[in-house]
């Protein structure tokens, strides 16, 4: 008897709830499916947002799916999406990548929902597509793309940090000397290999300032560009000096991680997101973490390549747009973001008008804020700032940083990699 | 010879088209599930993908490009060494189970303690999904952790990076496919063996022959058809081999472990959706060359034999 009173008064409630979702007739719930990468630092944001999202909304039930990160979840990405297969929400690159999806004929478009004037407004362009309508929010703090170091090494040998290419390779010559490991590099997921490329932009453009608008063009090259090749070239003096850990042909990001963390090696080219894995699983090891930039050639420009954060977008397939779009809404809301600092903590300045972050940052994380702080110290990826991206460059930069190929026909056969995309992109000029 | 079957072969189409005129011994009807499965699923396709070879394809929409994309396909600079890949990892599996599978086949076919727990434990591994074998050798076969190198380590041997050295990865891998396939080897070369009339052995024995004289001179040449579809099986199977490699290696480290497989599939990855079309299209071709040479040459002798 009790039991059924029980059970009365919960469909009584059940269906007050659904009043509020439509026809009297709708679920009682309603489970959004969310494809996030399998990254743990990012699906620790997902179960932060899933879960703070969850107790806001209890007629709406998020389903976390994850995926493989670099080329692998590209291809998952850009498959379900031309299938119709894709879940309600998905996380994804912002930027050139975003370029890739044909955006117009597989998402909702976000522009004119009320949340966008929560959005700071250089966030917007990165994903919004040829049409000029906007697709996606920004999901992670901004990030710079750097040298992650072990302060610990550093103070052990007395080293500074190096304000160019020249010092940096002086520091690790005494590193190896001591005895240590200078540079992490984790093949074993080869996206983790681009960071000598693609986060050295900030020296491209301050030598060459139209690069990006030439390379769109089709008129700059990697490969006459000498500012361009450098990031190959650094990849492969780093290899050839002997620096590297003995696995980095097989060590996974998370071995990168650890190794940084408790100082089994002293560099790790990264994005600063990475700063949030620490958090998680190194915690007591976080302040010994510091941030710099690449080091170009000349003390006096030394600046951070930034990186716009992934974004989250609603794939047009969705049977459930409304509740989609509020989920979205709650993800780019100051709820959003104190839900991402819960799971990983500050990992970087917010894309959303009203976060703050708190007063005790972790060491990298002071590191990296200064860069944006003041003008001129920060370039965005080439990524934000052209569609094209050539896909095969995470297998060129593992050739290069290990010894297979060189700098300098590695960058040749990365620009016949860019003519690729930018043919499949249909962008004019590369007929 | 050639002329009588041809003749037999004329007079038995004859016979067979006679009787269909008088009524096929199935309705035709009979006959539409199997062509239908086989438009939809098999000749459609084929006809679509010849089309979309001649495009740039973005899933949506499809820009006739004429053969741009064959052009590009023969300049992907990663196909030359895909092709030499793919002959070496064919060649090289293909041999290794001919060798190892006959000498296995020979042991087990002895009087051996346990034969059949021996028999069923070199099957097994054939048994085995080949992205698990994969993955469990990506674990054995790592570079400071991995069981193989802290086994060498032991006896004081420092083992190289099996997977992430250019130099090794391809055999590496070619060797985890041996492996895994021997037991199918075995198996064939065990049926050969004992299907060998003892009286051979008998007579050998009788003229004084050794043991070796009898391998040389009876066992191996009579194995010579169980030699024949083993090469030909673990020939294809290596040349279309795509699972192994991408569990283990995806092609790298970088491109150096790159078969046509794994590089048609990486344009797929990408999105150049007709260009990978276009590389399953030349993947077809060679396959074609290789394999229409090869049946027509075995047919021949089946034949003369």
């Amino acid at each position: 008897m009790a039991l059924s009173m029980t059970r009365r008064a919960l469909l009584a409630a059940t269906a007050l709830l659904s009043v509020g979702f439509g026809p009297a007739f709708a679920q009682d719930t309603v489970t959004l499916t969310y494809l996030v990468d399998d990254n743990p630092t990012n699906v620790a944001t997902s179960e932060a947002l899933k879960a703070a999202f969850e107790a806001e909304n209890p007629g709406i039930k998020i389903e976390i799916e994850t995926r493989p990160g670099g080329g692998e979840g590209d291809n998952i990405i850009k498959t379900r999406l031309a299938t119709g297969e894709m879940t309600d929400v998905f996380r994804y690159n912002a930027g050139s990548l975003f370029q890739a999806l044909n955006a117009p004929q597989t998402m909702l478009d976000l522009t004119d929902e009320p949340f966008q004037a929560n959005i700071i407004d250089s966030f917007k362009p990165v994903v919004t597509a040829t049409d000029g309508r906007i697709y996606g929010v920004p999901e992670e703090a901004a990030m710079g793309g750097g040298i992650l170091y072990n302060k610990k090494i550093y103070a052990e040998l007395g080293l500074t940090v190096p304000k160019t290419w020249a010092e940096f390779m002086a520091n690790n010559e005494k590193i190896k000397a001591a005895g240590k490991t200078a540079v992490i590099q984790t093949f074993g997921d080869t996206w983790t290999s681009q960071l000598f490329v693609l986060g050295d932009f900030f020296n491209v453009q301050a030598a060459v300032p139209t690069f990006a608008a030439d390379y769109t063009a089709g008129k700059a090259k990697y490969a006459s560009t000498p500012a361009a090749m450098a990031g190959f070239q650094k990849g492969e003096d780093v290899f050839k000096a002997g620096f590297l850990n003995e696995d980095f042909g097989s060590a996974l990001f998370a071995d990168g991680v650890r190794m940084v963390a408790t100082g089994e090696g002293a560099h790790y080219p990264m994005l600063t997101f990475a700063i949030g894995g620490i958090a998680q699983d190194y915690a007591e090891n976080l302040p010994d973490v510091g941030f710099f930039a690449i080091p170009g050639d000349d003390a006096a420009k030394n600046g951070l390549t930034v990186w716009m954060p992934a974004a989250t977008y609603i794939s047009k397939t969705t049977a459930h747009p409304e509740e989609a779009k509020k989920f979205v809404a709650f993800i780019a809301s100051t709820k959003g973001c104190d839900a991402r600092s819960s799971a990983n903590g500050a990992t970087g300045p917010y894309l959303i008008k009203g976060c703050e972050l708190p007063a005790d940052v972790p060491a990298a994380v002071a590191d990296l804020l200064p860069y944006f702080q003041q003008d001129g110290l920060t370039a965005p990826a080439l990524e934000f700032l052209s569609p094209i991206k050539g896909p095969a460059l995470e297998q060129i930069t593992v050739e290069v940083g290990s010894g297979i190929r060189s700098a300098a026909d590695a960058a040749a056969l990365y620009d016949e990699d860019v003519k690729k995309q930018a043919q499949q992109l249909g962008l004019p000029g590369w007929d | 010879m050639s002329d009588a079957i041809t003749a037999g072969g004329v007079t038995a189409g004859r016979t067979v088209a006679r009787r269909a005129r008088r009524g096929a011994s199935y309705p035709n009807w009979f006959y539409l599930p199997a062509a239908i499965v086989f438009g939809v699923l098999f000749l459609l396709p084929t006809i679509a993908s010849l089309f979309f070879s001649l495009t740039r394809w973005t899933l949506f929409e499809a820009n006739f490009i004429g053969l741009a994309n064959f052009i590009q396909f023969f300049r992907e600079p990663f196909l030359v060494q895909g092709l030499i890949n793919t002959l070496i990892y064919g060649v090289v599996t293909s041999g290794l189970k001919v060798i190892i599978g006959m000498l296995l086949a020979l042991l087990l076919t002895s009087d051996i303690i346990g034969r059949g727990y021996l028999r069923a434990v070199v099957f097994f591994p054939v048994l085995v999904s080949t992205v698990g074998v994969g993955i469990a050798f990506v674990a054995l076969m790592h570079p400071t952790q991995g069981m193989i190198n802290e086994t060498l380590a032991m006896v004081g041997i420092k083992g190289p990076a099996w997977l992430t050295d250019p130099r090794f990865a391809l055999y590496s891998v070619a060797l985890v496919d041996v492996w895994k396939g021997v037991g199918l080897a075995t198996v064939i070369y065990m049926a050969g063996i004992v299907s060998i009339p003892q009286d051979y052995f008998e007579a050998a024995r009788i003229d004084g022959a050794t043991a070796w004289q009898n391998f040389w001179a009876i066992t191996l040449p009579l194995l010579k058809p169980a030699t024949v579809t083993v090469i030909i099986l673990s020939l294809i199977g290596g040349l279309r081999s795509f699972d192994l490699i991408w569990a283990m290696t995806r092609g790298g480290p970088g491109f150096t472990s790159d078969v046509i497989a794994s590089v048609i599939y990486k344009q797929y990855q990408a999105g150049f959706y007709g260009l990978s079309t276009a590389g399953n299209v030349v993947l077809f071709v060679l396959v074609a060359l290789i394999i229409v040479p090869l049946s027509m040459f075995l047919n021949r002798n089946e034949v003369e034999r």
